[in-house]
């Protein structure tokens, strides 16, 4: 049983905050991502639940009891690092027991989880190279072993994908759910990938200058962002986002060029209001080739030129000039079309997004 | 155009004569490098020839003639059966062994200590290396001075603060000497160990040590188990270095004690030296060099086998 709670945590350097004092409570079992753009504060943050960084202000709680003064050794915690950090003078095998070695566990005990997790892996045939001799993927996969073996109350990952092929990082990520079905313990995983953080996670933290933006499953995220960053953040290509003023029960766009006013948002601003107007690619298709979603009860027809055309084989991005801007457009389903050619478009205004253009957060109630 | 008939006429000769004379022909690379062959043969080859000859024969100075009796291994026999010699060759290898130790644990603690420094480090390091920048000739008399037992230091700061009520005879009971001497090898030479190890430790990647923490490991143990195994390549090439350096150590010794008192700090080339010139046996001291490149030669080997391994241990790159 290891929840993870962080209250008002805050990092310093100096008189640098790089974390603001953030709240976050991790339930028992929990798969975590944290996400954000570089230099967010992520890993810190991460570190600091390992123990790595000292904690400039909060609490960190991990199993109900504050952690604050406990060294790494005393958390019950496992750690992946971006970098594996591996032993270099140690063989796997080595590796992988090391820490039970040190917590001086029975050597038949340390065999046996050793080489279950080793199975796990799929790293048997290399249990006595050392890490310099093992390509990354495999190395990857032995810092993932090193942490399987201790039997932790808590996982942590930093970006363990990052420097894995596209392929490699795909069958990793799969490894990694499995293992968490598994293992059955809190995982908290760190990552500037939008997809390892949605394919993962139960929930998703997404992070922005030290600060919490929004926290939610993914199905929230991507659905219902809380604040603008977050809608620009999640989902590929990203949402469309652009200003636009409040007239008459239309949103007119730079240029003139105007919208209906979504149906949801009809009470909730007034005449004159300027706002942050965003739709998914998803949600703008030539008209027969979007998603049925039987949500679509507010769909407004409109005819756009083309400006490029990018095929991906099972759908097609369009970008589409509309209001002197580019909006991307996914098509399904897609058929050949020509750049400069003129084609209706619907637009799902039931998917629309309004935000504050001052705060940033969204103005759904 | 007569000068080009004039060149074409010189290359007819010389090839002419290349051909005729059956001159040895050497490849163009041979024939570069031939200069300095010449020279190393003449200022190294040459020497170390007559040296080895001499070792043969029962060469005095005093006496040139005698570099021309032939006297086959029996210097050999003489040193290898002299106790004098091994006693000599005893103390230095304890010299050694004591030193190399104590400026390892010492250049290893102060390594870690510079590196733990937030700020100054650059003028920690500097401040470092300064024994090393001191000839050894004068690091010799200024621990002569120290030691002394009458006007030391040493003695001085003892008995001030009451520690002691009689003067410590220093470098006149035999022991005491060669703790002495000790001393001022390890004073003028901790350096080396602390750069090489410091180096070390600037270059390691800190993930690992963090990941021991995270596994379980308390300081002690991330230094054992992580730290220590990444640290010993370059422990070890200081240990090459300053194993060459201790194994002729002359200077220091020769200034402070000159092998006294009674030979009791008779180190194996002040041994040598005395044999050489104040006995003017060079022959038989000779045979003794011989003898003792071979010590040298044996713990570079040790050193190099054991850089090797640890070097291969954590995977080097260089
Ligand atoms: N030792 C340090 N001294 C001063 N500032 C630091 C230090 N370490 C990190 N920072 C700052 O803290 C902020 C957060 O860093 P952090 O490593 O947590 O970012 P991140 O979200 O993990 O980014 P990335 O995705 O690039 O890994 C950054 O702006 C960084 O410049
Ligand atoms: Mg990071």
């Amino acid at each position: 049983m290891a929840p993870v709670t962080l209250k008002k945590l805050v990092k310093s350097y100096g008189n640098v905050d790089v974390v603001h004092g953030i709240d976050l409570e991790v339930k028992d079992r929990e798969f975590i991502a944290l996400v954000g753009p570089s230099g967010c504060g992520k890993s810190t943050t991460l570190r600091m639940i390992a123990g790595l960084e000292d904690i400039s202000g909060g609490i960190i709680e991990i199993g109900g009891k504050p952690v604050n003064d406990l060294p790494p050794r005393a958390r019950n915690i496992s750690m992946v690092f971006q970098s594996y950090a591996l032993y270099p003078h140690m063989t796997v095998r080595e590796n992988m027991g090391f820490s039970l070695k040190i917590g001086k566990v029975a050597q038949s005990e340390i065999d046996t989880r050793v080489n279950e997790a080793a199975a796990i892996l799929d790293l048997e045939k290399y249990m006595d190279r050392r890490p310099s001799q093992l390509s990354g993927g495999q190395r990857q996969r032995v810092a993932m072993g090193r942490a399987i073996v201790r039997k932790p109350d808590v996982f942590l990952f930093d970006e363990p994908l990052s420097n894995l092929d596209a392929k490699l990082r795909t069958q990793v990520r799969t490894e990694i759910k499995r293992l968490h079905a598994k293992v059955q313990s809190t995982m908290i995983y760190v990552t500037h990938d939008q997809v390892e953080a949605m394919t993962l996670s139960d929930r998703i933290v997404i992070m922005r200058d030290g600060h919490i933006e929004q926290v939610g499953t993914p199905e929230e995220v991507f659905r219902r962002p809380a604040t603008r960053f977050v809608a620009g953040f999640i989902g590929s290509p990203p949402m469309n986002l652009n200003e636009a003023t409040v007239a008459d029960g239309k949103l007119v766009f730079a240029g003139g060029q105007s919208l209906p006013l979504p149906i949801e948002f009809r009470n909730k601003v007034a005449a004159g209001d300027k706002l942050i107007f965003g739709l998914r690619p998803d949600d703008i298709y030539p008209t027969g080739h979007g998603l049925n979603s039987g949500e679509a009860t507010d769909v407004h027809e409109m005819e756009l030129p083309v400006a490029i055309t990018e095929p991906l084989g099972n759908e097609t991005l369009l970008f589409v000039t509309m209001a002197q801007r580019e909006w991307v457009s996914r098509m399904l389903n897609p058929r050949p079309m020509g750049a400069g050619e003129m084609v209706r478009f619907s637009f799902d205004l039931s998917q629309a997004h309004l935000f504050s253009p001052e705060t940033g957060k969204t103005l759904r109630g | 155009m007569k000068s080009v008939n004039l060149a074409g006429s010189l290359t007819n000769v010389m090839s002419a004569t290349g051909h005729d004379m059956k001159f040895p022909k050497f490849s163009a690379p041979t024939l570069l490098l031939l200069p300095a062959i010449v020279v190393l043969a003449a200022v190294i080859v040459l020497p170390l020839l007559f040296s080895l000859y001499s070792s043969f024969t029962p060469f005095r100075l005093t006496k040139p003639e005698s570099i021309w009796v032939f006297i086959g291994f029996r210097n050999y026999v003489s040193v290898l059966t002299n106790i004098e010699f091994w006693t000599a060759f005893g103390r230095t290898v304890l010299l050694l062994t004591v030193a190399l130790n104590a400026e390892m644990f010492l250049g290893l603690g102060l390594a870690m200590l510079v590196n733990k420094a937030t700020h100054g480090q650059r003028l920690l390091r500097t401040l470092m290396m300064f024994p090393m920048m001191f000839s050894p000739v004068l690091v010799g008399f200024q621990f002569k001075f120290l030691f002394n037992d009458n006007i030391g230091f040493v003695n001085n700061a003892l008995q001030s603060l009451g520690l002691t009520t009689n003067a410590i005879p220093w470098l006149i009971d035999g022991n005491l000497a060669l703790f002495s001497i000790i001393v001022a090898e390890v004073w003028s030479s901790t350096a080396v160990f602390a750069i090489l190890i410091l180096a070390g430790l600037l270059a390691m990647p800190q993930e690992p040590v963090e990941a021991a923490r995270v596994d379980g490991c308390t300081p002690w143990q991330t230094f054992r188990y992580v730290t220590w195994p990444y640290l010993m390549p370059f422990a070890f090439i200081a240990m090459t270095i300053r194993s060459l350096d201790v194994a002729r150590a002359y200077d220091i010794v020769k200034i402070m004690t000159d092998g006294g008192p009674a030979k009791r700090t008779e180190l194996l080339w002040t041994l040598v030296g005395r044999t050489a010139y104040s006995d003017a046996r060079m022959g038989l001291a000779n045979a003794m060099a011989y003898i003792s490149i071979l010590l040298s030669i044996l713990f570079t080997v040790y050193f190099f086998r054991k850089l090797a391994a640890a070097r291969q241990q954590i995977g080097a790159e260089w």
